[in-house]
């Protein structure tokens, strides 16, 4: 077992002995579960509307159940993955291990990459569950497979995102409440990125600032769209803010 | 194996460490004693690469700790002050945690995690969740992370702090056997544990090393007069002067409780024959009379308080931090 393995196999333990990663998964399939239900029920009546109106219904349960599915699970993430991050580091530190963690033979990538691989599974775990609604839907309803799995995909590099933004914010403090907000505050802040970008318009400036969310890069995805500009946005953020997760850690040893 | 040479360390406007020097050969033992804030865990964190040092350089067994930090990390064992421990894994899940960020597996791993449960004497304990532990299980939960890869280089601080007094002697004992194979540095403010386990003492304060050797040694030169204290029950007024009559005594002191007088007398003197009797024939009541010696304890308030009248030439093995505490 190689020491990231190591990391990451402690990191999951410690997951799945504290009641967070239950209470957060059920909180979070319990909220997908409850708007996929709306969602497809909204679908159902408007397909009886237009057999009433028009005699026959044909209705698009891309548009209807997964678009708005998949822009809704977006803000669940923004405030369940902060929850699911913010112990990652400040516990270190607040336990007196972090000294321990950064005296071992190994190098503070290691540690970055070994913590966040243990919470990306987590999620990973989380989504995979979600992924019975679809099967579920499929055996009652036709629709197009394509965007559905381009949306996941949309999905898991978000929360990639997500997680490795809150790797950062809790390696800034020993607090967890802090790292959870921080994260939070960062990651709403991309995000209304993009109202200031179109609020520019079509200038430099405004195409840079809507670049710089995630929103329009995760909005491709779940309209079927895969851009590489788009993989090249969230894996570049990733690795930033890997990067400076590192360089923190690095830095606080100094303090 | 380890050799620190004019190590400062700043923190803003603070210097923890100013200028430490010292070396610690392989199966030494070192101790190292000072007051809380002196500068001794700063020490140790240099030493393990936690924190870099601001000025000078610290070498661990042929490795600059600045330039090699994962093959200096790969030979030391570290047992912080707060036992480095997760709570949420039991004993054994931990160790193997441990092991295998320090490169261990398979068949080494489980051997050295049993000798660790078995030196330490954790074995009923090893399936228990270390947070439901008691601080002295911790404590050795601590201790067998520190030697689990058997490291050549132990840095403990504080390694008997929580534990019972059965407990401190077994850990004592264990780091006496380690000597000669082991180097190991620790700190400590308990001074007979200084005296039992290491050769060497350093005594740190203030972030600046006043003393450098051997407990007896440090002691010895310390001494500059013979003490005795005396007690009586109904002392005169003039005790003082008629104290000082008796040959050999220099200075008389009151300390403390009533009738009792602390007497400096010459080196190499022993006055408490002409004392005593002193004390019957003017029937002061005689309770007590004994050679005070000096023990590492009193040469460590001496040091540490700077106080005046205590000349630090006589004290310092080294002249250079001899003149900065005068």
């Amino acid at each position: 077992m190689t020491p990231v393995q190591a990391i990451i196999a402690k990191e999951l333990r410690s997951y799945f002995v504290s009641p967070v990663v239950y209470v957060v998964g059920s909180v979070f399939l319990l909220i997908v579960g409850l708007l996929a239900y709306l969602y497809v029920v909204f679908a159902g009546a408007q397909a009886i509307q237009l057999m009433q109106t028009q005699g026959s219904a044909q209705i698009n349960l891309n548009d209807l159940v997964f678009r708005n599915l998949f822009a809704s699970i977006r803000f669940i993430l923004l405030i369940i993955l902060p929850i699911l991050t913010m112990r990652l580091f400040a516990e270190e530190r607040k336990l007196r291990t972090f000294e321990f963690l950064l005296t071992s033979p190994i190098g503070i990538n290691e540690i970055v990459i070994g913590k966040f691989m243990s919470v990306f599974l987590v999620f990973l775990g989380l989504l995979g569950l979600t992924g019975l609604m679809p099967l579920i839907l499929a055996l009652f309803s036709d629709f197009d497979w394509y965007p559905v799995l381009t949306g996941y995909l949309g999905l898991v590099l978000l929360g990639a995102l997500f997680l490795s933004v809150g790797v950062l914010a809790s390696a800034l403090t020993e607090n967890q409440i802090v790292a959870a907000f921080v994260s939070i505050g960062l990651l709403l802040v991309l995000w209304l990125l993009a109202g200031l970008g179109s609020l520019l318009g079509d200038t430099a400036i405004g195409q840079v600032v809507s670049y710089l969310s995630f929103m329009e890069h995760y909005d491709h995805l779940v309209r079927g769209l895969v851009d590489t500009k788009d993989l090249v946005y969230f894996f570049s953020g990733l690795t930033l803010m890997l990067f400076l997760s590192h360089r923190v850690v690095d830095s606080a040893r100094w303090k | 194996m380890i050799e620190v040479q004019q190590i400062t360390k700043r923190y803003g406007q603070h210097t923890a460490l100013d200028r430490v020097s010292f070396s610690v050969a392989k199966g030494e033992v070192l101790a190292f004693l000072g007051p809380n804030g002196a500068g001794k865990t700063t020490t140790m964190r240099i030493l393990t690469c936690f924190m870099p040092a601001t000025e000078g350089t610290a070498r661990v067994a042929g490795f600059d700790c600045a330039d090699q930090p994962l093959e200096v990390k790969r030979r030391i064992g570290y047992l912080p002050e707060t036992p480095p421990v997760y709570q949420e894994l039991t004993v054994t899940e931990y160790l193997q945690f441990v092991g295998r960020l320090r490169g261990l597996s398979g068949k080494t791993l489980t051997a050295s995690i049993q000798r660790e449960i078995e030196r330490l004497g954790l074995g009923t304990v090893q399936h228990r969740l270390i947070g439901n532990l008691s601080r002295g299980y911790r404590q050795r939960v601590g201790l067998a992370q520190a030697l689990l890869h058997d490291p050549p280089i132990l840095i403990l601080d504080e390694p008997t702090v929580g534990l019972d007094p059965k407990q401190i002697i077994e850990i004592r004992e264990l780091i006496k056997n380690l000597a000669g194979s082991h180097s190991v540095i620790l700190s400590t403010h308990i001074l007979p544990e200084a005296t039992a386990v290491c050769q060497r003492v350093v005594i740190i304060s203030g972030g600046r090393i006043v003393a450098e050797d051997t407990p007896e040694q440090l002691s010895a030169r310390l001494r500059q007069s013979e003490k005795i204290s005396l007690t009586v029950k109904s002392p005169p007024a003039d005790t003082d002067s008629r104290l000082k009559t008796v040959q050999g005594v220099q200075n008389v002191f009151t300390s403390g409780a009533p009738g009792t007088f602390l007497l400096e007398c010459e080196l190499g003197r022993d006055v408490r024959e002409e004392v005593a009797r002193l004390a019957v024939a003017s029937g002061w009541g005689l309770l007590e009379l004994k050679a005070v010696s000096m023990t590492l304890e009193d040469v460590f308030l001496q040091l540490t308080r700077h106080e005046e009248g205590l000349a630090p030439e006589r004290v310092v093995a080294s002249a250079e931090s001899a003149g900065q505490s005068a």
